[in-house]
């Protein structure tokens, strides 16, 4: 379903992102993306919704790949994934509702898929009492509960999640974690970019660790005593001006 | 009919900055509208001195009437004339006391000689041209003298061709002031809704959907902002008019160019603002 083989990213101005960077998501898997700030987990997640391309190796998502895909591929193929954001891009004078219809509006959606659409996604988050409840009126949490039903009402095959609980206090992160979980459950694969190592330790999903922009860690590879992330990362570490989109 | 409701909204959200894009528009184009008003003006007023350009040949006495009545046939022959008028010595004399009046006396009949007028088409009043029909009728035995002010032709041509040549390259800077103060307001709407166009991109947007709202926006402040210009300009040329001197005002087809302008400026605009900014995210 998605296929990274030796993949290379550098800029212009910060040099190296990326370096033979290698590895395949299944249908349906559930995959945290760790390391530090500046590791390359943004850069990675820009690739594979192709909002950038890698200088070497290919991205091969869903039967399109980095190598030649053009500009109407990309519309498609992110009609079919789920992005979520750790500032939860929301937009800020629409109400819940609006804010997850305009994601289907941009697809042509006809009126009536999308009400109840939109209906049945945000009881899925556990939101349908604040439909029409503004992002300024609603906890980060809640926020990004709606940013979630948002990458949802698309029916993707995969949510891809840069830092979703990074703003979140721990109450927050825990809801918003289970519900990435159910979204997993339901056969929708994740892949999850964070630094909670609480969240990854605590489960036993696959975990892929990155560092300096290169792969050090692939649990689906190495036996589970094998983690290297007994010691959190610097715990000082701010996402860089590359992590942020 | 989406991008219609898009835009609509996206204008009302920040009614300020879409007011502030119309006033902007309106007012770059009412600089173009007041030189284009100049322009014609200019123009017309040319058209109206160059209708008096006209050659005169003067008679000798001797000149025979049916010499004369077959010279005149001839020549409202050329292609290039329009009218040949004949204007007799008492004529000549009845003139030249009405334009001199205080002279009136100064004439007595027989003094001045009879002549022939000749009017030529408006497009055949160049220079040349005119010493070519002056040349031909200088030609006729009973012509003593012609007449035409070949200075005035001259420099009547020299001031027409300049001005046109620089109402031209005016208008076209004033155009392209124009285009991309519409742009720089354009961007501004574009620069407000820059989260929204990203989140468009990222949940599968087409950029002709993304750029259709942007396009319709421009459209109709072009439109606006054209019919508000007009209106300052009609203003402009009423008071001009009231205090200072007879001028005349665009034509209907004049109007609908200049709307039609300012609509497709609204567009340009848009689209390269829209497009430098999609192409950068």
């Amino acid at each position: 379903m998605i296929r990274i083989t030796e993949v290379a990213k550098e800029y212009p101005r910060s040099g190296v992102a990326l370096a033979h960077v290698s590895f395949q998501v299944r249908k349906g898997e559930f995959v945290f993306l760790t390391g530090p700030s500046g590791s390359g987990k943004t850069t990675i997640l820009k690739l594979l919704y192709m909002d950038d391309r890698p200088t070497k190796g290919e991205v091969w998502i869903n039967g399109v790949s980095s190598k030649n895909a053009s500009g109407r591929d990309i519309t498609r193929l992110r009609r079919r994934i789920g992005i979520v954001f750790q500032d939860f891009r929301l937009l800020e004078d629409r109400s819940a509702e609006a804010n997850i219809r305009f994601a289907l509006e941009v697809t042509g959606a006809p009126k009536a898929t999308i009400r109840s659409k939109v209906a049945r996604v945000l009881g899925q988050v556990g939101l349908a009492s604040k439909a029409t409840s503004y992002p300024r009126e609603l906890s980060g949490g809640e926020q990004q509960r709606v940013a979630i039903a948002r990458a949802l009402v698309n029916d993707p095959f995969v949510l891809i999640a840069d830092e979703p609980t990074g703003n979140l206090d721990e109450r927050a992160t825990r809801g918003v974690f289970q519900l990435l979980r159910d979204i997993n459950a339901a056969g929708t694969a994740v892949i999850m970019a964070t630094h909670d190592l609480d969240l990854v330790r605590r489960s036993n999903y696959r975990t892929i660790e990155l560092n300096h922009g290169r792969l050090v860690f692939d649990s689906a590879e190495s036996p589970a005593s094998a983690r290297p992330f007994d010691e959190p990362f610097d715990a000082h570490d701010t996402p860089t001006s590359s992590e942020t989109i | 009919m989406r991008s219609a409701r898009e835009a609509l909204t996206a204008s009302s959200r920040s009614p300020l900055l879409s007011a502030l894009g119309i006033v902007t528009i309106a007012f770059s184009l009412f600089a173009v509208g007041l030189f284009g008003l100049v322009a014609i003006n200019i123009r017309k007023a040319l058209d109206e001195v160059s209708e008096r350009v006209e050659i005169r040949a003067f008679l000798s006495d001797s000149a025979d009437i049916e010499g004369v009545a077959a010279a005149m046939k001839d020549v409202g022959e050329f292609p290039e004339v329009n009218r040949v008028d004949y204007v007799s010595k008492e004529q000549a004399l009845e003139r030249a006391r009405k334009e001199m009046g205080e002279f009136a006396d100064v004439f007595e009949a027989g003094v001045l000689p009879a002549s022939i007028e000749v009017h030529l088409r408006p497009d055949q009043r160049s220079p040349t041209v005119v010493k070519s029909v002056a040349d031909r009728i200088k030609a006729y035995h009973f012509v003593d003298d012609v007449r035409y002010g070949e200075e005035w032709v001259e420099k009547l041509y020299r001031m027409r061709n300049i001005a046109t040549v620089a109402g031209i390259a005016l208008g076209i800077a004033f155009a392209a002031v124009a285009v991309i103060i519409i742009g720089a307001t354009i961007r501004m709407t574009v620069l407000a809704r820059a989260k929204e166009i990203t989140i468009m991109r990222l949940v599968g947007a087409t950029d002709m959907f993304i750029r259709l709202p942007f396009l319709l926006d421009g459209l109709v402040k072009g439109i606006l902002g054209g019919l508000l210009a007009l209106l300052l300009v009609w203003v402009a040329n009423r008071a001009v008019n009231e205090y200072f001197i007879q001028t005349i005002f665009f034509d209907r087809e004049m109007i609908f160019a200049g709307i039609l302008g300012g609509a497709l400026m609204g567009v340009f605009g848009s689209l390269v603002s829209v497009g430098r900014h999609l192409r950068r995210i």
